[in-house]
């Protein structure tokens, strides 16, 4: 089975029923997507299959037919991505556990409306579970992120 | 080497001021193991051309390590500590590294027990300052390395920056020594000792001759005014790799030849195990091999995924409950706990309640029930440890606030010398109490045991993690008052809860003497002047084991209290801000009252369906108090705004403090909406978070903080911000709907948008 995560081939040989989220920590050694809940329910698992935001706990890697990116594809700490840059520049993370999820699905979700409203933050960070309660900085990195991006910034 | 380490044990004094009060009874013997100092835990394995100062500054030629014992949930525990030694010792921000350092008696805790004592934070007795002084010697006796109780920061304060300023004076004298210029004509900066020249030596390379010389008797701490970097935004030292998916957690550890595990005990805790049959699990892919642990089964696979559903092939029979096998049974047995017999303290009996209540009319006497659930911890990276058992000698990765605990507990499993035993502390995808508790690693040792010679990761399911929590305590509470015209009069409240202290110290073989104040914290220390005030615990029969969680006892009687002091309030027709501010016996208490009315514009119209709820606890030394205002909408009851205020003496680091306050606002509120644990058939029904409901950022209100600086008592902020959250909730629902909510989470009585 070929994988491609970050930018690299892989070749596996594992079930097609394996969570996407175990062949990227335990096959691969990729361990920025987290294990929360393994029903989709936390978002800790969070990882971009050609920009879309999936939950890698839930999805089999047999079914996985795109390119996949983990948060330590999306930006390094040398070259961070706009909305790393907020999260940072927030300080948002406390137990920092959740935040790789929260990072990929903003990230994702501020590359398909580049402008959100509130409301829009609101209904989709809801998705992604906090229990350290980083909320009300998630929102204001989110909108600052989305400035960053607008900003064409978004690389470095 | 050998004389470095000769004069480095030498006498190191960090917090030893309590010993000017004394300990009553103490024995001699007692005394001298008091003031004996605990050798410096980095002497050992000292690695070739490092030096050490003192137990918490390490030197090499490439680079300055600090020492944060206090274990990192995402608390900011590691940055503060650095910031307090990296303050006195004069380095640059982030010019260090930072490392938790091996369990030691050395990083002994000498301000959580005092927790748990009999003292009024309020109290500035000869006995209140004594039994303060008693926590640090036990403590130190101990050897108790212990994260929890919002100390870090108390315990911290004086100690760590006496330790950077004593590694300071050996470098600056080791400065002197080889350059002939004496030491009143050098200075520090940024990790360097500057000479009059200009020029700049190091410490990097002044530490080797440094760590020859005795440190200083004595040391001059900075003034307030001189500090660069405490008090003023720190960003976190931990916030880049959390940002960047680069952080290890423990469940991220990688090692050669590592192997994955995990684990499968009763949910019905205590109860035991029957029989198990493997043959399934043994056959599944990946499995190497299934393991009786005690109390449970373990099966050890290629792959973590492998391993949780080998596990699901597992076929098991457990025991029974050791407790009430329903919720509803629980609470009876709770419920029937108000008994002389089970009379466990009554710190608090002013006046005469009996009395007061007799005497009113009939009318003007409230009677109510309160009722808590047991709680989850439930922190986002599961229970788990890496750990290896070759060639009789034990390595566990794991995060823990009990690292000693740890060592003993493994030690017993494995069956060897505690000396063999090596705890390498990690970062923690939160804790909230959970990891006081040190049952999953000594599972995972037990798998190492069966399994030798290479590194297992035992990772628990969620599943596992929910049902095996060690929850907050379930609580029934009766209160009876009585108003007079405007004013309360007469306050009457009984609390019956288990003990944490004797659940969770008897599982570390621990004695937990006297009475247990977690079961009235936060309700027999409040700085009311009632005239008739009686607050008395109950202690219910054990049952399902319980914990410390995130504000322990004040988490849950901060609601009841402030529930039912509001309830007398609005019986007595005052104004719930006015009359706790009449009531208020404690400065500090009354002006966190006062700022979080200017703050709120408590007493401006609101539009009809909103309403402010107030709510005041004082836990852990620190008066917080809360407002939240709410929105009865037809989609049921928003939370629009929360404001908080805390006296918290002096502010190290706001950006974090904010955080935390923040943070412990969205845990309360989280909490009392929607968290429960139910139980039947002895085993908790919410087994992962579609069941077990967590706050969400749609639902998370505005929160505005603000820390008061006027005591000077430095107090830590990780876990009083959470009590006063939930009867401040309840209390707004009050005021918007007319509606009183006595029982938690609030949504089994009103819904939430």
């Amino acid at each position: 089975m070929k994988l491609n995560v970050n930018g690299r081939d892989h070749d596996l040989e594992v079930e097609p029923e394996m969570p996407l989220l175990w062949v990227l920590r335990d096959e691969l050694g990729i361990t920025g997507p987290k294990y929360g809940c393994g029903l989709a329910q936390c978002g800790a698992c969070t990882v971009h299959l050609d920009g879309v935001a999936v939950r890698s706990c839930s999805m089999p890697v047999g079914a996985v037919q795109a390119p996949v990116t983990t948060i330590e594809g999306l930006g390094r700490p040398a070259a961070l991505h706009a909305v790393q840059k907020a999260w940072i520049e927030h300080q948002v993370a406390q137990c920092g556990y959740c935040q790789s999820g929260q990072i990929m699905a903003a990230a994702a979700f501020l590359a398909a409306e580049p402008t959100p409203t509130d409301a829009q933050i609101d209904e989709v960070m809801s998705g992604n579970l906090c229990r350290c309660g980083t909320y009300p900085r998630i929102r204001q990195a989110v909108r600052a992120a989305a400035l960053l991006l607008k900003g064409g910034r978004d690389n470095g | 080497m050998a004389d470095l380490a000769r004069i480095a044990r030498r006498t190191f004094l960090i917090g030893a001021g309590a010993l000017a009060v004394g300990v009553a009874g103490g024995l001699a013997v007692g005394t001298w193991a008091y003031r004996r100092d605990p050798a410096n835990p980095l002497l050992k394995d000292l690695p070739e051309g490092a030096a050490t100062l003192n137990p918490y500054v390490r030197i090499d030629a490439n680079g300055i390590t600090l020492i944060t014992p206090r274990a990192d949930s995402g608390q900011g525990a590691y940055s503060v500590q650095a910031a307090l030694i990296a303050e006195e010792l004069d380095l640059a921000w982030g010019q260090f590294r930072v490392e938790p350092g091996p369990p030691s008696a050395a990083y002994y805790n000498g301000v959580v027990m005092a927790e748990s004592f009999p003292i009024a934070a309020t109290s500035d007795s000869f006995m209140a300052r004594a039994g303060r002084g008693t926590a640090d010697v036990v403590g130190k006796l101990l050897g108790l390395q212990v994260t929890g109780g919002s100390s870090t920061v108390p315990d911290g304060f004086d100690r760590l920056r006496v330790a950077g300023a004593v590694a300071r004076q050996m470098l600056l004298a080791a400065a002197a020594q080889q350059t002939g210029i004496p030491v009143d004509q050098l200075k520090t900066a940024d990790g360097a000792v500057l000479l009059p020249d200009g020029k700049r030596l190091p410490y990097t390379t002044l530490a080797t001759a440094a760590g020859r010389l005795a440190p200083p008797s004595d040391v001059t701490l900075k003034p307030v005014e001189q500090w660069r970097l405490l008090g003023k935004p720190m960003p976190r030292l931990d916030v880049p790799a959390k940002s960047t998916g680069t952080a290890v957690y423990g469940i991220d550890l990688r090692m050669p030849g590592m192997v994955y595990a995990t684990v499968r005990t009763n949910p019905r805790l205590g109860g035991g195990i029957v029989r198990f049959d493997a043959v399934k699990a043994q056959a599944a892919r990946g499995v190497l091999k299934v393991v009786p642990i005690p109390g449970g089964v373990g099966v050890i696979a290629d792959n973590t995924w492998r391993a949780f559903r080998a596990a699901d092939l597992l076929e098991i029979e457990w025991g029974a409950a050791p407790y009430p096998a329903t919720t509803e049974a629980m609470f009876a047995q709770a419920a029937a706990s108000f008994t002389d017999a089970r009379r466990d303290s009554q710190q608090k009996d002013e006046g005469d309640v009996e009395a007061a209540l007799k005497a009113a009319p009939t009318e003007r006497v409230l009677q109510a029930e309160y009722r808590l659930p047991y709680l989850a911890h439930a922190p986002l990276e599961p229970m788990n440890a890496v750990v290896q058992l070759k060639d009789g000698r034990l390595d566990i990765w794991t995060g823990t606030q009990v690292p000693r605990f740890v060592v003993t507990g493994a030690a017993a499993v494995a069956g060897i010398a505690e000396s063999q035993v090596h705890v390498h502390v990690q970062i923690m995808g939160g804790s909230f109490g959970r990891r006081l508790e040190d049952d999953y690693v000594r599972q995972a040792v037990a798998l190492a045991r069966a399994h030798q010679g290479v590194p297992i990761k035992m990772t628990w399911s969620r599943e596992e993690d929910m049902t095996h929590s060690f929850p907050r305590p379930l609580a029934v509470a009766r209160a009876r008052g009585t108003v007079d015209r405007d004013r309360v009069q007469a306050l009457d409240l009984s609390i019956a809860a288990q003990s944490v202290a004797a659940s969770q110290l008897g599982r570390q073989n621990q004695p937990a003497v006297g009475p247990d104040m977690s079961i009235v914290a936060g309700a027999w220390d409040q700085p009311f002047a009632i005239p008739h005030y009686r607050i008395t615990g109950y202690r219910v029969p054990e049952m399902v084991p319980v914990s410390s969680w995130r504000s322990v006892g004040a988490s849950g009687n901060g609601f009841i209290h402030e529930s039912f002091l509001d309830e007398l309030i609005a019986a007595a027709g005052a104004d719930p801000l006015a009359e706790r501010l009449r009531l208020c016996s404690h400065e500090p208490s009354r002006r966190v009252l006062q700022t979080v009315g200017e703050l709120s514009g408590w007493g401006t119209p609101l539009p009809k369906g909103r309403g402010r709820g107030l709510a005041f606890t004082l836990s852990f030394g620190v008066p917080v108090a809360e407002v939240v205002e709410v929105t009865a909408t037809p989609e049921g009851i928003r939370i629009d705004k929360a404001f908080v205020v805390a006296e918290v003496g002096r502010v190290l680091d706001p950006v974090n403090l904010e955080a935390q306050l923040a943070g412990g606002v969205v845990w309360g509120l989280g909490h009392a909406m929607l968290g429960e644990l139910t139980y039947a058939d002895g085993m908790p029904q919410q087994t992962n978070f579609h069941v077990y409901q967590s706050l969400r950022l749609y639902q998370s209100p505005q929160i505005v903080t603000r820390a008061l600086q006027t005591t000077g008592q430095i107090k830590g902020i990780g876990e009083p911000g959470v009590p006063p959250a939930a009867p401040a909730l309840a209390n707004a629902i009050f005021a918007a709907t007319g509606q009183r909510i006595r029982e938690l989470p609030l949504r089994k009585h009103i819904g939430f948008v």
